[in-house]
C-alpha cells in the first residue's frame, strides 16, 4: 500500500478525534486571550500610575511571570493550588495559567503603546476639562491602539501555539489528542504531521488577521 | 477675575517662578513677554493646573486652582488653552477636534455640538477644511482649529502659550488675525508671545518676565517703547532686530 494512501486512510480514522482537540485548543486560546488582555491592561495601567503603591506590585508581577516557564506556571495552577485548597479542572488551570503568563507580555505591549502617545495630547485633553478616564478612552487609547495592535496580532498566534503546553496538565486539546493516538497506534509520523498541519491551518486566519490589523492601524 | 498671588515654583535648585503675581480683569488682554527660560510658559500653565506651584495662590472667579483637587476639571473646562505645538487630536478631523470637548465633557448632543463646531471653524476661516485630518492642514490652519477647539468650551478666559512660535512666518498673520478678533470681541486673554507687534496693538497690559519675576508691567506703549529696565530694553532690541 503506497505511503500516501495509508496516510490518508489513517488520517480519516484520526481526524475526528484530532478535530475535537482543535475545538478545545480554540476555546483555550480564546479564553486565555481574553483573560490576558484584561489582566495585561490592568498591569499596564498600574505600571503607568503615579502611585508607587500600584506601580511596584505590577512591575514585580510582570518580571516574575516573564521569568518563569509557562509549563511550570501551569504545573503550579494544576498541581500546587489544590494543596492550597483551590481546585481547578484541567481546562480552568490551563486557560488561567496561560492567561496570566501572557498578561505579562500583553502588559508590556499596552504600556509601550500608551507611552508612545505624545504628552501634549494628554495636556490638550486635560485642558478641555476631561477627567482621567475620558482622557484614556477618547485620546490615549485610540492613538495607542496603532502601536499595540500589530504586536497583538503576533501574540494571538503565539498563544495558539503555546496552548499546546496545556497538554502537560492533561487538557484534552490538539497536542494531547495527538499524543494519545500516537501512544496507542505508534503511527507517530501520521499523527504529528496531522497535528502540525492542523495548527498551521488554525494559525493562517490569525496571520491574515494580524496583517490586516497592521495595515488598518499601522502608520499611515 | 484671575488672581495669581505671589506664586513660587522651582525644579530642584532651579527657581522658575519667584513671587509671580498677576491680576487679570474680565475682558482684559495681557501679554507676557520675556527671554526663554524666564518662566512665562510655566506661569501660564499654572493658571489651568497643567503645572503645579509650590507656594502662593491662584484663583479664577474666587475658585482656587489646584491640579490635585477634583475641582480642577471644571476650572479647565472654562479655561481655553492654546499650545505652541497645537496638540490637535491626530485621529480626529478638524470638526471632530472642535466637538470633542462639548460632547465628552459638557455632554452636549452631537448634532448641536457639530453645528457650533462648524460655526467656530467658519469664524477662524476654515469652513472649507472641516473634514480634514490635522496632518492634512498647515501649521497655521492647525493652530486655528486648536483655537476653535478651545473656544468651543465657551471659556471665561483664553490662555495662549506662544501660539505662533512653531509657525512658518507667512502663516503667523492668519493666527494673529483670529486672536485680534477675539480680543476685539472682549475675550479675556493671557498671551505668552514673542510677537511684539501683536502685543503693541492688542494688549491692554504687557508684563516683562525675567528669572521668574515680573520685572515691569504696564500699557504696551510704555513697556515696549519706553521700558525702564535695562534688561527689558536689551530683550526688546534682540527680539525686534530681525524684524527691522
Amino acid at each position: 500500500m503506497p505511503v500516501l494512501a495509508r496516510f490518508l486512510a489513517d488520517a480519516r480514522d484520526f481526524l475526528p478525534i484530532l478535530l475535537q482537540g482543535c475545538v478545545v485548543t480554540i476555546q483555550l486560546t480564546l479564553a486565555a486571550l481574553v483573560l490576558s488582555t484584561l489582566l495585561g491592561f490592568v498591569w499596564a495601567l498600574m505600571r503607568l500610575s503615579p502611585s508607587a503603591l500600584l506601580r511596584w506590585p505590577a512591575a514585580t508581577f510582570v518580571t516574575v511571570i516573564r521569568g518563569i516557564p509557562i509549563i511550570v506556571q501551569l504545573f503550579y495552577m494544576y498541581f500546587v493550588l489544590p494543596e492550597l485548597g483551590i481546585q481547578l479542572n484541567a481546562f480552568q488551570a490551563g486557560f488561567i495559567g496561560l492567561g496570566i503568563a501572557y498578561s505579562a507580555y500583553q502588559a508590556e505591549n499596552f504600556r509601550a503603546g500608551i507611552e508612545a502617545v505624545e504628552h501634549g495630547q494628554i495636556e490638550a485633553a486635560q485642558s478641555l476639562g476631561m477627567r482621567p478616564a475620558v482622557v484614556m478612552r477618547r485620546v490615549i487609547l485610540p492613538q495607542a491602539i496603532r502601536v499595540f495592535l500589530p504586536p497583538y496580532g503576533n501574540t494571538m498566534i503565539m498563544m495558539l501555539k503555546d496552548s499546546s503546553i496545556a497538554s502537560a496538565i492533561t487538557v484534552a486539546e490538539l497536542t494531547r489528542g495527538g499524543q494519545l493516538i500516537a501512544a496507542s497506534t505508534f503511527k507517530n509520523m501520521t499523527v504529528f504531521t496531522l497535528v502540525a498541519l492542523l495548527y498551521l491551518t488554525m494559525s493562517l486566519p490569525l496571520t491574515f488577521f494580524a496583517r490586516w490589523l497592521e495595515r488598518k492601524f499601522g502608520r499611515k | 477675575m484671575i488672581v495669581v498671588d505671589r506664586i513660587g515654583k522651582s525644579f530642584g535648585a532651579n527657581v522658575v517662578l519667584d513671587d509671580f503675581s498677576l491680576t487679570v480683569a474680565k475682558g482684559e488682554v495681557v501679554c507676557i513677554i520675556g527671554p526663554s527660560g524666564s518662566g512665562k510658559s510655566t506661569a501660564l500653565r499654572c493658571i489651568n493646573g497643567l503645572e503645579s506651584y509650590d507656594s502662593g495662590n491662584i484663583t479664577i472667579d474666587g475658585v482656587r486652582v489646584s491640579r490635585d483637587e477634583p475641582s480642577i476639571h471644571a476650572i479647565r473646562s472654562e479655561t481655553g488653552m492654546v499650545f505652541q505645538r497645537f496638540n490637535l487630536f491626530p485621529h480626529r478631523t478638524a470638526v471632530e477636534n472642535v466637538m470633542e470637548g462639548p460632547v465628552h465633557v459638557k455632554r452636549i448632543p452631537r448634532a448641536e455640538a457639530r453645528a457650533r463646531a462648524v460655526a467656530l471653524l467658519e469664524k477662524v476661516g476654515l469652513a472649507h477644511r472641516i473634514d480634514a485630518y490635522p496632518d492634512r492642514l498647515s501649521g497655521g490652519q492647525q493652530q486655528r482649529v486648536a483655537i476653535a477647539r478651545a473656544l468651543a468650551m465657551q471659556p471665561k478666559v483664553m490662555l495662549f502659550d506662544e501660539p505662533t512660535s512653531a509657525l512658518d512666518p507667512e502663516l503667523v498673520g492668519d493666527v494673529l488675525k483670529v486672536m485680534l478678533t477675539l480680543a476685539r470681541e472682549g475675550m479675556t486673554m493671557i498671551v505668552v508671545t514673542h510677537e511684539i507687534g501683536f502685543a503693541a496693538e492688542v494688549a491692554h497690559r504687557v508684563l516683562f518676565l525675567d528669572h521668574g519675576k515680573v520685572l515691569e508691567q504696564g500699557p504696551p506703549g510704555q513697556i515696549l517703547r519706553d521700558p525702564r529696565h535695562e534688561r527689558t530694553r536689551d530683550f526688546l532690541q534682540r527680539v525686534l532686530r530681525p524684524a527691522a
